[in-house]
């Protein structure tokens, strides 16, 4: 069942902090993410979401960049900061 | 022990930016060397360091996030601690992002090599408001840790101690296993069963690990397993946890093993600032915006290149200076009219040939201190992504802008700045099309024909023509390659962006030592060679009459030669191109380096060396038309790479095979294409 909450991470606003539900991709390129930290189930925070500019995310203080279509693959649950 | 002097292997694991190259700088200072790992493109740098009793050779594993099979650089790096069984294997942590960095540790652990584990850059950490219990994480994973900080030298005699210390010692591999819970583990039990008829591989790797292997469907151990049987159970193993989980089994042991990190640091690290203050951001938010990002990433590679070519411009005056008296000098030893072959061989052969090598040495050493200095402060990784979106089109990775425009100055410099690509097939397929950027030893060629044929207020127009073809067929040619011979996913861009860093003189230094060293090693030698064979073919056989005369000319000499009789054989190849035999002959001495176009023209004519370049003008215009010197020109911009390109690709791709598909692959489209033009523009007028 997809819940409702459930997006695609280039649509969460800059700020915001997600947790990493799914990555739509194949088996190498999943497990080079997870390498590098990128697992589902992880927490990240969107520094900025791309417009204008890249697509910088603030994983455990570490900053990443990803391409547009990568962010598109990456199915996200925004998580309130009050949680 | 009797002997007094002992040697230890210390092979360095770390995370690209984990500061593993300031640790080997300070280990080993400038006693390093540089190769390749044997078969395949992964660079291989080695040091020496003493300490106290022991000799250690420090080799330095390429940054890798993990042990995968996916990456050369990965599996190079896990063939090394396996096969060449290192002493000890340093693992360089970076200290404010020990989470991930701890990743590659635990795989080590699971390999049973001996670690220990250096905490670099803990200045940084303090800063950021981490505290670490050291003791309490070095009791966790059953390692040694020290702390260090690789660009001002400190925590490495630390390092040494513990390092000679781990290396004495009997027992010195973490007995610490990583539980992956009890599904998984139930299958790892299982399959370590069925492996024990799988002799070879035990010798080489313990059981668990090759268990765990086998549930990652790790393809390089899949392989070397000879059991059928073996291959099968892991099929079954695969698909029952899959169904468990609804996840590949390798995502789930990815998972369980930084789980297993995340609850030790949240034991012994504590973070005593809450938010991120970040310089960094606010750099990035202007380097890597959207309007600004590009401009200012082009005004930084005009300065690079500017650099690289105004500056060499001195050094390579001084060289050329010190080459010329050279030549006089050695000349003089033959009183005139007596010149043997002897002479000309050393003159014009040798020295000419290592005068060829030397002369691109200033532009080599003066880009990769460019290079250094955009890598250490990290602004090459913003670079990549600012120009991603560009390359991305053509199928290349944002960092192959960097080469090619390092290409219109020279082709050599720009195929070593390809080492900056880390996927394979983006790396060659870059390397193959530099060569249509049209190089400033070009230019020379261009300086001869366009005046001579085309009004001044065209010649901007027509310079300008001919760098456009040579850039719109190299965007072309790499997108068919990619889409071709080197298919592939276009690695969808994810990148760290380490903190913005000032980097330092050393570092530098070393870079661009090793970068001039590898040149001088890897390609010199074979430019040589070939400047010597190409200088045999234009002066031999020589007829006997010639050895009579007094005064027989260059241009009888080049006629009678192999490189004439080759031009004469050729010639009715290239007369649809609207070339005659003396071109042809200037094409053959252009393999040697382009600008020897224009000398073997002013030979082919029997201007001597006193006579103005005018003079060669206006004899061209005579014998030629503006349609023909136009397709001369496209013919020498797209053709046959210049020797030293053909010998630096040979050197950075790791096989002859490339250079020689470089080589033909251009001259035909060369061909073809200058074959199109001329025939066009004869139909046409």
């Amino acid at each position: 069942m997809k819940s409702k909450e459930e997006i695609s991470l280039r649509k969460v606003s800059s700020g915001t902090l997600v947790m990493l539900l799914k990555i739509d991709a194949g088996q190498g390129l999943k497990v080079r993410l997870a390498a590098m930290g990128l697992l589902p189930g992880v927490q990240f925070t969107v520094i900025n979401n791309g417009h204008p500019g890249p697509f910088v995310i603030d994983l455990k203080g570490n900053r990443m960049v990803l391409g547009k279509g990568m962010a598109d693959k990456m199915l996200v649950k925004p998580i309130s900061k009050n949680d | 022990m009797t002997e007094k002097i002992k040697n230890i292997t210390i092979a360095l694991a770390g995370n690209p930016n984990s500061g593993k190259t300031t640790v080997f700088n300070s280990l080993t200072g400038m006693r390093q060397h540089v190769g390749n790992y044997p078969g395949v493109t992964v660079e291989k740098k080695e040091g020496l360091c003493h300490h106290k009793d022991f000799v250690l050779n420090i080799v330095d594993l390429p940054g890798t996030y993990s042990l995968t099979a996916y990456s050369a650089e990965e599996i190079v790096a896990r063939n090394f601690i396996v096969e060449e069984k290192p002493d000890v294997v340093v693992d360089v942590i970076d200290s404010a992002n020990i989470e991930r960095n701890l990743y590659l540790a635990v795989q080590l652990m699971e390999m049973e090599a001996p670690i220990v584990l250096a905490f670099n850059m803990s200045d940084v950490a303090k800063n950021k408001g981490l505290i670490f219990d050291i003791e309490m994480l070095s009791s966790l994973f059953g390692l040694p840790i020290v702390q260090t900080i690789g660009n001002k030298d400190q925590g490495i005699n630390e390092l040494l101690e513990a390092t000679v210390k781990t290396a004495q010692d009997k027992q010195r591999c973490s007995n610490l296993r990583i539980k992956y819970g009890k599904e998984i583990e139930d299958e790892l039990e299982k399959l370590q069963q069925q492996l024990q008829t799988e002799k070879d591989l035990l010798k080489k790797f313990n059981s668990r690990w090759i268990a765990v292997k086998l549930l990652e469907q790790d393809e390089e151990i899949l392989k070397q397993v000879k059991d059928t049987k073996v291959l099968d159970a892991a099929q079954d193993s695969i698909n029952h946890l899959r169904e468990i989980f609804g996840e590949e089994p390798e995502i789930i042991i990815a998972d369980r093993r930084y789980g297993f990190i995340s609850g030790a640091c949240q034991e012994a690290v504590k973070n005593t600032i809450e938010t991120r203050h970040n310089r960094s951001d606010m750099i990035d938010a202007v380097v890597t915006h959207r309007v600004f990002g590009l401009p200012i990433f082009v005004a930084l590679m005009y300065i690079v290149f500017d650099l690289t070519f105004r500056i060499g411009k001195w050094p390579m005056g001084w060289l050329e200076g010190l080459f010329g008296f050279l030549s006089r000098y050695i000349s003089g030893f033959w009183p005139t009219g007596q010149e043997s072959l002897i002479k000309s061989l050393i003159v014009d052969g040798i020295l000419g040939g290592v005068g060829g090598v030397v002369i691109f040495l200033p532009n080599i050493l003066l880009l990769f201190m460019a290079i250094a200095v955009l890598e250490g402060t990290g602004y090459m990784a913003r670079a990549a992504f600012v120009t991603d979106r560009i390359m991305h089109k053509i199928g290349l990775h944002g960092k192959s802008f960097i080469p090619m425009l390092i290409g219109f100055g020279c082709t050599v410099p720009a195929i070593m700045a390809c080492r900056i690509l880390e996927n394979r097939r983006n790396r060659i397929t870059t390397i193959l099309v530099l060569p249509l950027f049209s190089c400033g030893a070009r230019i020379t060629i261009y300086a001869l024909f366009i005046p001579a044929f085309f009004a001044l207020k065209w010649r901007g127009a027509v310079m300008l023509l001919i760098y456009f073809i040579g850039i719109v067929l190299a965007v072309i040619a790499a997108k068919i390659l990619r889409l071709t011979l080197l298919r592939g996913e276009t690695v969808p861009f994810v990148m760290e962006l380490p903190p913005y860093r000032m980097p330092t003189f050393k570092a530098i230094l070393i870079h661009m030592w090793e970068r001039g060293w590898l040149y001088l090693k890897k390609a010199g030698t074979v430019i040589l060679v070939i400047s010597v064979i190409l200088w045999f073919a234009g002066n031999f056989p020589r007829s006997a009459v010639e050895q009579e005369e007094e005064d027989i000319s260059q241009k009888q000499i080049l006629e009678y030669s192999i490189t004439g009789r080759l031009s004469g054989f050729l010639e009715p190849a290239f007369k649809p191109l609207g070339f005659d035999k003396r071109i042809v002959t200037a094409l053959i001495g252009a393999m040697a380096a382009k600008e020897v176009f224009v000398a073997q023209m002013g030979i082919t004519y029997a201007i001597s060396e006193h006579e103005d370049v005018s003079v060669l003008r206006e004899k061209l215009r005579a014998d030629y038309t503006p349609l023909q010197a136009f397709c001369i020109m496209l013919f020498c911009l797209i053709s046959a790479p210049c020797v030293a390109t053909v010998a630096v690709t040979r050197a950075e791709t790791g096989r002859i095979g490339w250079a020689i598909f470089q080589w033909a692959g251009l001259t035909a489209l060369a061909y073809v294409v200058t074959l199109v033009v001329y025939q066009l523009g004869m139909y046409l007028s």
